[in-house]
């Protein structure tokens, strides 16, 4: 079943074009990877899905509805989640305050005001902190934390709300090679629930996860396929040691 | 972050632990038991009710006008210190809400507090929500500047406008305001203005931090931190700027209210462009994010003015500005934080269970 669908997505700055018709599709449950050489508009494309920037032309369609011009918090209420490449925990609020802050987030005023769910959230709080490993330190500010234990926690953040869809940008990014494993494992059981796109420069990374990949290069999609496909392909190749 | 460590990481499993050896991490670490908030406010409280009881009546007069404008620092705080929206008009509310129950009082024979109090609150109330209509709430979030100018220009064309009315009194303002009355009996200064003035500090002080204490609050919090970040979480940020926009206004409001009882008179500065500073300087003075820090601020400053200009007539102003600067270069948090840490600034909203409801100020 499909869950995104981008069609004919152009994006351009002033005269520079960073995406031409780019297209691509991510089915309930898909670990979907987004990869192609620096500056290809991998991540303009991302940010066309999760509305951080609106697209020149396109349309960008989840579930059925048209959201190409939703803004961020519409989409996020329709079941989308952006992890951001830049960690953008709250350092002076502790763990368990971060994820609260993202679990309450479609709360209404009045419930907000009078703290109706405080309570009942308590067990989702400690659910995703146990389930990223980060449960010892609820009570801690989040500055404390080391730079990846920081994406695990704003990936738990992006998961409070049980999003249909995860959109992770760069989840690896300045990880140790542990660290990255460690990410890929806490990142599997979520396939039951929620699909994912990932954009990474990790291409070992995004081959143990992803189920199939979208490569753009200059903007363009110039593939789609399963991981084995993509690894096949000439075309692919390439774009790679062209640019290498 | 190093793959030396690798080893270890994996034999545990667990995350990896890398302490970031600086003050601020430190600062935020302190232990919770540490809490001295709520020893200097009920100290702060205890030694407010004395001052009546303590000094001469010429200084009550002078506490109880401390006190209108702690409240008005109050309303400053939660939009600057908690929003982090940077209202430079704040004054537009309290001079509005202020011109608004002189008038009651000039035109119509009204001084009830039971009519001019809750009229002032919907007098700045309904003037924020409009100002928050044009400023706040635009399909793309509004810039600090476009905000702040824009509140100031607001405060500022106020001030010229009722500078140039003669319904307003011009440059006169409205004089002989009536005394505000309870029932039958009328309200003079001295303390029992001062005591119903704490009264009403006491309960928007408490009402405020159940604001501010709830998920709400935590929901303040991360707009103030990053207003662009929380958007996608699903927080409709202009909606929770606008609301504590409008509370803050309404709270400024009954400042402005009790005010112009109190003073008697109210003239064009109360809406201008000086009173709007002078707010910003209690609350940054005294450590914003914090409602103890803007009282704290408001007081510092006020007492400082009222001895300096007995004791050093010409110089005063001098001192009082080196000394605010020195504070905001050395000390940005305000004087709040030489007295409590950064942790207990912000507080925890979450569990660390039944205790830890009392840490957020």
């Amino acid at each position: 079943m499909t869950l995104l669908e981008v069609t004919g997505i152009d994006k351009t700055f002033g005269k520079l074009t960073a995406l031409n018709n780019a297209a691509f599709t991510v089915h309930k449950n898909e670990f979907h990877g987004l990869i192609g050489p620096n500056g290809s508009g991998k991540s303009t494309l991302m940010k066309c899905v999760a509305g951080a920037e609106n697209p020149t032309k396109g349309r960008v369609s989840f579930s059925g509805v048209d959201i190409t011009r939703f803004s961020p918090a519409e989409r996020a209420r329709a079941g989308m989640s952006l992890k951001f490449q830049i960690t953008n925990v709250l350092p002076a609020l502790t763990l368990y305050d971060n994820v609260l802050l993202a679990l309450q987030a479609k709360l209404s005023l009045v419930s907000l005001v009078f703290s109706r769910s405080r309570s009942t959230l308590h067990d989702r709080v400690m659910n995703m902190l146990e389930q990223f490993r980060l449960a010892d330190r609820a009570y801690q500010p989040a500055a404390v934390l080391s730079h990846g234990q920081q994406q695990w926690l704003e990936i738990a953040m992006a998961l409070a709300g049980e999003p249909k869809l995860l959109l992770l940008d760069e989840p690896t990014g300045g990880m140790s090679y542990e660290e990255r494993r460690v990410t890929g494992e806490l990142l599997r059981p979520i396939k039951d629930s929620c699909s994912l796109i990932i954009v990474e420069h990790d291409l070992d990374f995004i081959r143990d996860i992803c189920d199939r990949l979208t490569v753009l290069d200059q903007g363009s999609v110039i593939c789609s396929g399963t991981v084995q496909e993509i690894q096949a392909s000439s075309k692919v190749k390439e774009v790679y040691l062209r640019r290498a | 972050m190093s793959h030396q460590s690798t080893d270890k990481a994996a034999a545990t499993l667990g995350p990896q632990v890398v302490e970031l050896p600086t003050r601020r991490t430190k600062d935020l670490a302190l232990s919770e038991s540490r809490r001295i908030l709520p020893a200097l406010e009920i100290s702060m409280f205890i030694v407010a009710v004395l001052v009546p009881l303590l000094l001469q009546d010429y200084v009550t007069v002078f506490a109880t006008r401390v006190l209108i404008l702690c409240l008005f620092a109050l309303s400053f705080d939660l939009v600057w210190g908690y929003a982090g929206i940077l209202s430079l008009g704040q004054s537009l509310f309290f001079g509005m809400a202020g011109y608004g129950v002189a008038l009651l009082s000039r035109d119509f024979n009204i001084s009830s507090i039971f009519v001019v109090f809750p009229v002032g609150a919907l007098i700045g109330f309904v003037a924020s929500l409009l100002l928050a209509g044009f400023l706040l709430l635009g399909r793309h979030p509004s810039s600090i500047v476009f905000v702040s100018l824009g509140t100031m220009t607001g405060a500022y064309a106020a001030d010229r406008l009722a500078g140039g009315s003669s319904y307003l009194g011009g440059q006169n303002g409205i004089p002989s305001i009536q005394l505000m009355t309870i029932g039958p009996y009328e309200l003079n200064e001295g303390s029992t203005f001062y005591y119903l003035a704490l009264g009403i500090l006491v309960f928007v002080y408490l009402l405020s931090r159940f604001l501010l204490r709830s998920q709400f609050g935590l929901a303040l919090a991360g707009l103030r931190e990053n207003e662009y970040r929380i958007g996608f979480f699903g927080y409709k940020a202009q909606h929770l700027k606008a609301v504590i926009f409008a509370i803050s206004g309404a709270i400024a409001g009954m400042a402005g209210s009790l005010y112009a009882f109190h003073e008697g008179f109210v003239g064009t500065n109360v809406l201008g462009v000086v009173m709007s500073t002078q707010v910003v300087l209690y609350v940054l003075f005294g450590g914003s994010g914090t409602l103890v820090g803007a009282i704290i601020g408001t007081i510092v400053i006020e007492a400082l003015s009222f001895w300096l200009s007995n004791s050093f007539q010409d110089v005063w102003p001098i001192i009082l500005g080196v000394l605010l600067l020195l504070v905001i270069m050395f000390r940005p948090a305000g004087l709040v934080s030489l007295l409590l840490s950064e942790r207990e600034r912000v507080g925890t909203f979450g569990r660390p269970g039944k205790r830890g409801k009392n840490d957020t100020a």
